[in-house]
């Protein structure tokens, strides 16, 4: 996994709610059996239309994505995250995500960054007013900063560790494998197997 | 203070838990198809990794196959299957691929063998492993990096999400159904009105429900943002599984069915949230927008964007009728579609069709039709009880088992422009093929639709 530290970097506005999963990296996509190359897949219906946000010359080389409420509902593709980091997108800011992509992003090192609504509609009217306006995503003081402006966003302590670190997760789980086995003992018989 | 359902089978599987950190849950079935598992593989490869345990895993093949006989004529989509049978081979994983007896829709095909069961944690790399929770388990979709996970250490760091009750009271009237109740629920609470929560579904009208209307409920928990969605145990459950190739047998049915009945929420259990519906009050169905919470009672019209309060749902409404090419004010009834789709994880079990055989009985139908059961299993079934003939004779498609038009990665799609009824979960733009215009419904309601070519409820015929 990337680590995230802090990022500071221009902004796109996406005044859209409830950008699904399947708005993210259509399904057409997903038949690829690699991790690469899924950037071209990203918003790609979305990106036939030239008015859309992401074809604005004054956004392109943004690394931070700003959007409406609902980020990432729906399908659980992974690929919805590596395609919004090979696009160049380092953290995306929400008033709420669906879960299975926020959990999704944190193991990947895309940084789901929870705002109040009223607080990503200011970013995003600051970044549209100013495209050139930069941002700071800091994971250490769990701050975005804009001009003169700040805002706190909550993450839990151990998701900021992994992610400050960039550690990857089935290491850490393995350190606890006598503990899996000791479970495993005492599971009752009657459970099932595929055998 | 007493515990609910959800908080029950948590615990039941915490391995190892440590302050600060979320709790190391165990799996006890992880489900896995060709779309989201290949790379999960390819990381076991790289970091020289082993399944740890692949006798509690079991894969299938169904987003990318097609639902006619023969090959997969697209060179990608193939690539991906023929990946999932070498990674099976290699790793030592039970696969049923197409044409196997037992191959379907990886969520039809946990139940059918008697692999889910109460008490359980079920995970996929597919949101809709929701479906499961309809036994009494905690079943949640994950990505592939956790696919991974659970593949090389059968566990997964989870913090417990918070609990939510959705108490439907009442019984849903004759000609409503599962489908009906859980888009009126969704239209009610959100698509995020679940978020972070696991739903327990509770009360008269469900318990009143198949096992086959509760897996149509808890399936689409994930459309209402819930992490999972469960149902407790009861005499319905225990009667659907006995006697299945994977439910326990002999004693240790009778020790099973003593655990499984202690699988329900204390009386004085506190939930983070309730909701309560009324079932009785209830009518069909059917979503009108873009996302499933913008759903509608048959009976009533588009609505008017101007009509939602919060500016938010008022932009998203006015660009879904532009998607949807849809006119505020105009009845539902009338909007007329070109194709029907019966099937999918939501709506592909023998019950589904079987209402949507009643309807067509004897009668024709004006759209194009696809009837796509389950799994394979649910085909013979189906043929068993003649229903495969009430299709054929109506002028409808009776198709081969897969995900077929639900979500458009296999030659069963919606043109640009082509509108749907349709018995899946996903209403999104072009979920089922791009440009097409979906209208999620439940299978009486596709049935009737098909029979007139516009949204018709059965009692309209």
């Amino acid at each position: 996994m990337d680590a995230f530290t802090t990022h500071t970097g221009r902004a796109v506005p996406l005044r859209r709610s409830n950008v699904d999963t399947d708005q993210i990296i259509p399904a057409v996509w997903l038949k690829q059996v690699s991790r690469t190359g899924f950037e071209k897949g990203l918003f790609s219906a979305w990106r036939e239309d030239p008015s859309f946000v992401l074809n604005d010359p004054a956004y392109q080389g943004a690394s931070i994505l700003v959007s409406g409420p609902d980020f990432g509902t729906g399908s659980s593709r992974e690929h919805a995250v590596w395609a919004l980091q090979q696009y160049g997108f380092r953290a995306v800011i929400s008033a709420r995500f669906g879960d299975i992509f926020r959990s999704n992003s944190t193991k990947m090192g895309l940084l789901p960054v929870v705002l109040p609504g009223d607080t990503v509609e200011a970013i995003q009217a600051a970044v549209e007013a100013d495209p050139s306006l930069e941002l700071t995503v800091d994971l250490r003081e769990r701050e975005v900063r804009w001009g003169s402006e700040k805002a706190a966003f909550e993450i839990d302590d151990y998701t900021r560790w992994r992610l400050l670190e960039g550690l990857d997760d089935i290491g850490l789980t393995l350190r606890a494998a006598d503990a899996i086995t000791e479970y495993e003992n005492g599971r009752q018989r009657w459970l099932p197997t595929t055998a | 203070m007493g515990r609910t359902l959800a908080e029950k089978v948590w615990e039941q599987h915490v391995v190892r838990r440590a302050e600060g950190e979320p709790d190391l849950l165990y799996i006890d079935l992880h489900l896995i198809h060709e779309v989201t598992s290949p790379q999960a593989f390819d990381g076991l490869r790289m970091a020289g990794r082993k399944v740890r345990r692949p006798e509690l895993t079991i894969a299938t093949e169904d987003h990318n196959v097609p639902t006619v006989l023969g090959p997969i004529s697209d060179p990608v989509s193939r690539t991906q299957v023929e990946t999932l049978r070498k990674n099976c081979a290699e790793f030592g994983v039970r696969l049923h691929p197409m044409g196997d007896a037992g191959q379907g829709v990886v969520h039809i095909i946990g139940p059918q063998f008697g692999l889910t069961q109460p008490g359980m944690t079920i995970v996929c790399g597919d949101s809709h492993t929701s479906t499961h929770g309809a036994f009494g388990g905690i079943a949640f979709g994950i990505g592939t990096s956790e696919v991974e996970h659970v593949l090389a250490t059968q566990t997964l760091p989870s913090y417990r999400p918070k609990t939510m009750a959705i108490e439907v009271s009442g019984e849903l009237p004759v000609g409503v159904t599962a489908k009906d109740l859980i888009l009126a629920i969704i239209a009610e609470i959100g698509t995020g009105g679940g978020q972070g929560h696991i739903v327990e579904y509770r009360g008269e009208a469900i318990r009143k429900l198949s096992m086959e209307g509760r897996m149509t409920i808890c399936n689409m928990s994930i459309e209402a943002g819930a992490r999972a969605g469960m149902i407790a145990p009861d005499e319905t459950t225990f009667a659907y599984l006995k006697g299945r190739a994977h439910a326990p047998s002999g004693a240790a049915w009778d020790t099973a069915v003593e655990y499984w009945r202690s699988l329900r929420t204390d009386d004085d259990a506190v939930f983070d949230k309730v909701v309560q519906i009324d079932a009785s009050t209830l009518t069909p169905f059917v979503t009108w927008g873009t996302n499933p919470g913008q759903g509608a009672p048959l009976d009533a019209a588009v609505p008017a964007p101007e009509s939602f309060d919060d500016p938010i749902a008022r932009s998203a409404a006015e660009r879904a009728l532009e998607y949807m090419d849809l006119k505020a004010g105009t009845p539902l009834r009338e909007i007329a579609v070109d194709t029907v789709f019966v099937g999918s994880c939501t709506n592909g079990r023998i019950e589904d069709l079987r209402a949507a055989a009643d309807i067509l009985r004897g009668r024709r139908v004006v759209t194009r039709t696809l009837i796509v059961p389950g799994s394979m299993q649910v085909k013979r079934a189906a043929e068993e009880e003649g229903l495969h003939e009430v299709f054929k004779a109506a002028g409808a498609e009776w198709r081969e088992a897969g995900c077929s038009m639900c979500l458009g990665m296999n030659p069963d799609t919606l043109s640009p422009g082509e509108r749907s009824a349709s018995t899946s979960n996903r209403n999104f733009e072009g979920r089922q093929g791009k440009g097409g215009r979906t209208h999620l419904v439940s299978p009486a309601v596709a049935a009737a639709t098909a029979v007139t070519g516009r949204l018709t409820a059965p009692a309209d015929l």
